[in-house]
């Protein structure tokens, strides 16, 4: 089965378990008078959830075909290709935005953007330390002013514990 | 409409509003010459600088001098490297890019830069005469004909997806609906999906969805494969002149195309992109047979018929979104989300609530494109220069500035976990040929959707506000078709070609 029937499946699930908590666990809570009202908050998703499972099911069981092989879209990145890419430095990237979402707060906005910045591109392959350490200092210190003075949004500039 | 453009010209034209033009334009070109970039991601980016800017129609002419200057840079990277960054400018490429190794890259960045003027320009004066006249048609629209149309909106996005994928582009509207249902709406005072989490009370937040959707996709997907990324030092860009014969013989082109484009633009879901694709297949078929055999090797009329039909075709796009409030595609989307973040909504009111915003937008889309011509087009040899960054140092700050605007909308950390997460989402069903933009488009029209359905629903107590009112009715009618009529032509073409004779 190829990768988009598989996603289908997935999408499927999810429509099936949205449709579950619109279908049979939302209405217990509502209130008694509420349940006059023509339109109750579970109506719309209703409709939603029995279009996705059927759309679901057309994408799972493939019954709309495509015309055109995929190979013919040049835009198109047939997931076979996967192992030509570089998945390592993506996997390690998207690892390094999640440790800078948890380290922004604590650390303070400089030594997290500019430890980014560099470590990005270490991961990319660079090794021009200091033009790097440069580059990153640089643009930190822009976009810190920039938001903090001139748009006004508090970004903390330094560690927790040094105050501020 | 004399006054309303009276107006426009005087809030257009104030220092600050100037400045929103040419800065907007230049950071778009800027960086709408990235391959790679598109104008989405830029505009995703640029949202949250937007929003705090606080005055909505200054808001609002940045960002579409961004686009129209993502539009150009698009093109120019497209003419000078082969590697065009937004899908749009792709048919440029066919004769742009042998019209710069010939190393003629001059000429063809200023047929480019005036044809994309001219389209523009022409659009921009479209827009001034339908858009109040298709305003005041939709005044006499109600709550119910506002939900059978964005229905059909969502509908016609999904049809135009292709053939074999409109089933899957149905399905990520849909996902897109039910991410908008989740969190505590307005309607009805109780959180509905969130699980039990406090963090998911308020529902997704736009801006993190809108970065999610493109610009870390778009990112990743630099990163994964270093070929499309094809950064270099380009070919010496020399005399932008172009002689009379050259003008003359591109002028009915951009009239023709100009207008094709515009419409085309107008229709929700056929963007840039088809009417760029169209307008350079209607001008092959109609040129004389000499000068179709240039077509693909460098013809003048083949890279000014798609850089007009795409900016004309942007330019209509914003036809459904000023008048009816219901984005045609997933720029104008997001422009929608930045709108409502500042408190304007788009739509027939809009006209007459906030006339200032209307015809400030469209005269700013005119100097706008003035502003591509005379300062972006003699800048071209400088700004190319970005060509040359090396894409250790790009990579890194594009991630930085998704995590940015993702946290500046929110100022919340853990807006940013929610980002990764959809972004490595989004980029798997990138992978899996899903597409993006009806999600997006869906998140953001499904309040409003259900708002509409549930006004009606009050209104004529049940459903029977679908066969009451005949407008509700035929627009839900059209919307089936939509759907219906690709999957059956296409089927019915497949039957013809194994040879089973027509029914009729």
């Amino acid at each position: 089965m190829a990768l988009d029937r598989w996603i289908g499946l997935i999408l499927l699930g999810i429509f099936a378990a949205y449709g579950y908590a619109a279908w049979f666990t939302m209405d217990g809570s509502l209130a008694p008078f509420m349940r006059r009202n023509p339109i109750w908050p579970s109506t719309f998703p209703k409709v939603l959830s029995v279009l996705g499972i059927i759309c679901g099911l057309i994408i799972v069981l493939g019954l709309e075909k495509s015309d055109k092989p995929r190979e013919e879209n040049p835009s198109v990145i047939v997931y076979r290709q996967l192992k030509e890419f570089k998945l390592g430095q993506a996997g390690l990237l998207l690892g390094l935005m999640v440790a800078y979402a948890l380290l922004l707060r604590p650390a303070g906005f400089i030594i997290a953007t500019v430890g980014f910045l560099v470590m990005g591109s270490v991961i990319l392959g660079e090794r021009r330390w200091i033009t790097m350490i440069l580059v990153a200092g640089i643009a930190t210190g822009v976009v810190w002013y920039l938001v903090q003075v001139v748009l006004g949004i508090f970004l903390r500039p330094l560690p927790a514990f040094m105050g501020v | 409409m004399l006054e309303g453009i009276m107006i426009g010209l005087q809030t257009a034209f104030s220092l600050q509003n100037l400045l929103m033009v040419i800065g907007g334009c230049l950071i778009g070109t800027f960086i709408g010459m990235l391959p790679g970039l598109g104008p989405m991601s830029i505009i995703a980016i640029m949202i949250p600088v937007a929003i705090s800017l606080g005055d909505p129609s200054a808001a609002l002419i940045l960002l579409a001098g961004v686009y129209y200057g993502a539009i150009f840079g698009g093109s120019t990277s497209s003419i000078l490297l082969n590697a065009p960054g937004v899908a749009g400018t792709v048919a440029t490429s066919f004769d742009g890019y042998p019209m710069a190794r010939d190393g003629k890259a001059g000429k063809a960045l200023t047929i480019a830069a005036i044809a994309s003027f001219c389209g523009g320009s022409i659009g921009a004066i479209l827009l001034m005469i339908f858009a109040p006249m298709l305003s005041s048609v939709a005044l006499l629209f109600h709550s119910a004909e506002y939900f059978a149309l964005m229905v059909v909106g969502l509908s016609a996005i999904a049809a135009f997806a292709g053939t074999g994928q409109v089933a899957k582009a149905i399905m990520m509207t849909l996902l897109g609906l039910i991410m908008a249902t989740v969190g505590e709406g307005a309607l009805f005072n109780m959180p509905r999906f969130t699980m039990g989490l406090m963090d998911l009370q308020s529902g997704f937040a736009f801006i993190t969805l809108a970065m999610a959707m493109f610009a870390l996709p778009e990112a990743l997907y630099l990163v994964m494969d270093p070929s499309r990324s094809k950064t270099g030092q380009s070919s010496d860009i020399k005399d932008l002149r172009i002689t009379k014969d050259e003008a003359k013989s591109i002028a009915p082109v951009v009239g023709r195309q100009s207008l094709q484009g515009f419409f085309i633009g107008v229709l929700p879901g056929a963007g840039a992109t088809i009417a760029s694709f169209l307008g350079y297949a209607v001008e092959r078929n109609i040129a004389p047979e000499k000068e179709k055999q240039e077509f693909g090797k460098g013809s003048i009329k083949g890279l000014a018929a798609p850089e007009t039909a795409n900016n004309a075709a942007c330019t209509g796009s914003f036809v459904p979104l000023l008048t009816l409030g219901i984005p045609g595609s997933g720029t104008t989307a997001i422009l929608l989300g930045a709108l409502i973040a500042l408190n304007v909504t788009p739509g027939p009111r809009l006209m007459v609530d906030d006339p200032q915003i209307f015809w400030a937008v469209i005269i700013s889309m005119y100097i706008g494109n003035l502003i591509l011509l005379i300062l972006n087009l003699p800048l071209i040899p400088y700004i190319a220069k970005v060509l040359a960054v090396p894409r250790n140092f790009l990579i890194p700050f594009i991630l930085f500035f998704t995590l940015m605007g993702a946290y500046i909308g929110q100022n919340n950390a853990t807006e940013l976990l929610l980002l990764v997460g959809f972004g490595i989402c989004a980029t798997i069903l990138r992978f899996a040929d899903y597409p993006l933009a009806p999600l997006l488009i869906g998140f953001i029209l499904g309040g409003m959707l259900e708002d509409n359905f549930s006004r009606s629903m009050q209104l004529y107590d049940g459903i029977s506000f679908i066969w009451e009112r005949p407008m509700t009715l035929g627009l839900l009618v059209i919307a089936c078709l939509l759907v219906i009529l690709p999957s059956y032509r296409a089927r019915r073409a497949r039957a013809r070609a194994a040879g089973v004779a027509d029914g009729d």
